[in-house]
């Protein structure tokens, strides 16, 4: 096994696109849930843009070629799509390694042993609280939760690994223990502990999401005891806020350089909130193969490698560490995407987006959520 | 998505237990990369020539004793040896819950 860093290799150039590992399919916008944290975009996709069935298929075939090893079939809710079977099958036969990413709500059983007959690797089930009251409140569905604990009792029955995914922030990070206690109960494997990114309708609802700085710390440490405790039961994968570190983290590995994102319609992003950055523009695997738009689609070279970086990143030594953190965060704050994350400890308004976060996150906010709406 | 397998703290594996892979974890050898894969939840490990050979015996039916065996064999190499390097490896995987036993 090797992880060497690539820049150790001399004829390494960070300008060159490497094959991608993993694609993220958002299958569908559509779903019953309607989370405040949500990370579609706002402006949301119809069912009637959506790539069909045979188009999914001919872009797994695609990506496969390209050297993609892993599909996370995403959304929305990608049960809202009656023909999901049929999708897995086709990531099957491309040979890729399939991750079903849902909320549970509207999978049916019998939908769920399809799946498992044709193949499927692994199911990451999110987790919107510990218990119904609050799960239903925030995920705005009543049912949601108890349809979750049905759907986690199939995979534990099918033997396909499962991953609880917990979205955390102001509201529900005080109940973090009862979060792993429930993965536990669940039968995952693994939990994986999300602070909410602030984009899209996460940005929106920032003013009731923002944890305060005291909460964060608690967390940190509940993660860290649990993950020695349930070691062997639990893997706990836990990351820091990014507000809250010195430096960015390497944002999706790097712009274009291990996982694309493909959108209902087609659209081929870097990363699931690149459509943020408005100043930018996005094949379409409609128009484009894309292997093509992977590597010289400008969407992807914008910003692959080092040569757009200003300083101080330019000179860093972290530059190929981090490549600069997101892009997305940057053009947030600064309305130039090739501008340094705010995230880092070097960037000019590092202190100014600390205080920000923490000043949300410090009063009494308002607590009432503006829920997605398509 | 890649990462080498953590240092083993974990207890060494008995001769007699049977590692098996657990479905959602699998051997995939990229074309592309021209590589060998270990796929599971959320990673993709690279393996060098000695993980590929003893996840290559990782049968599900051959116990850790039978392994050894096989790949002191195949390589021509000590059994001890061989027995301490697979039995990191697969200690690291176990602790990951990469492999199982039975
Ligand atoms: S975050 Fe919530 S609303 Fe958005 S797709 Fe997932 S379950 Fe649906
Ligand atoms: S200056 Fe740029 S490269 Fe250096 S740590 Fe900050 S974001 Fe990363």
């Amino acid at each position: 096994m090797n992880d060497q860093s690539p820049i150790a290799r001399p004829e390494f150039d960070p300008q060159a696109a490497p094959a991608p590992m993993a694609m993220l399919a958002e299958l569908t916008h559509r779903c019953p849930l309607k989370c405040p944290y949500c990370s579609n975009p706002l402006d949301l996709a119809r069912r009637s843009e959506e790539l069909t069935t045979e188009e999914w298929v001919r872009v797994f075939h695609e990506a496969a070629r390209m050297g993609v090893l892993q599909l996370h079939l995403s959304g929305g809710e990608p049960a809202a799509r009656r023909d999901l079977p049929d999708i897995l099958t086709g990531a099957v036969e491309a040979g890729l390694y399939s991750n079903l990413i849902t909320s549970g709500v509207g999978l049916t059983e019998k939908t769920y042993a399809e799946l498992v007959a044709r193949g499927l690797d692994h199911v990451q089930l999110s987790i919107q609280g510990t218990d119904a009251e609050t799960a239903d409140r925030i995920g705005g569905y009543r049912g949601g939760f108890d349809a979750k604990l049905r759907v986690a009792e199939w995979i534990g029955a099918s033997g396909v690994p499962l991953t609880v995914n917990a979205v955390m922030h102001r509201q529900n990070l005080d109940r973090l223990e009862q979060t792993i206690e429930l993965a536990v109960r669940l039968g995952a494997r693994r939990l994986e502990i999300a602070h909410t990114q602030y984009h899209g309708w996460a940005y929106r609802n920032r003013a009731a999401l923002m944890p305060t700085a005291a909460q964060v710390k608690r967390a940190g440490e509940i993660a860290r005891e649990a993950a020695v405790r349930l070691k062997n039961v639990l893997v706990i994968d836990y990351v820091t806020p990014d507000h809250l570190a010195t430096y960015p983290k390497p944002c999706m590995g790097g712009w274009g350089r291990v996982g694309l994102n493909v959108t209902p319609t087609g659209k081929v992003l870097p990363c699931h909130a690149a459509e943020t950055i408005t100043a930018l523009s996005f094949d379409n695997v409609r128009d484009r193969p894309l292997a093509e738009i992977w590597e010289r689609g400008e969407a992807f070279t914008a910003y692959r490698g080092v040569d757009w970086m200003p300083d101080p990143c330019k000179s860093c030594d972290r530059r190929f560490k981090d490549w600069g953190g997101c892009r997305c965060q940057a053009f947030a704050w600064n309305g130039d995407a090739a501008t340094v994350d705010p995230a880092c400890s070097k960037a000019p308004n590092h202190a100014q987006m600390r205080e920000a976060a923490l000043a949300e996150g410090g009063e009494a906010h308002q607590d009432a959520f503006d829920y997605r709406v398509m | 998505m890649t990462g080498a397998a953590p240092a083993a703290e974990a207890p060494p594996i008995d001769g007699s237990a049977r590692p098996f892979l657990p479905r959602g974890v699998r051997l995939k050898f990229c074309e592309v990369r021209k590589s060998w894969f270990l796929l599971a939840p959320e990673r993709a490990l690279k393996l060098d020539q000695t993980g590929v050979a003893v996840l290559q015996a990782v049968d599900g039916e051959r116990d850790f004793d039978a392994i050894t065996a096989h790949l002191a064999a195949a390589f021509n190499a000590p059994h001890d040896r061989i027995a301490a390097d697979a039995g990191r490896f697969l200690a690291a995987l176990i602790a990951r819950r990469m492999v199982e036993t039975a």
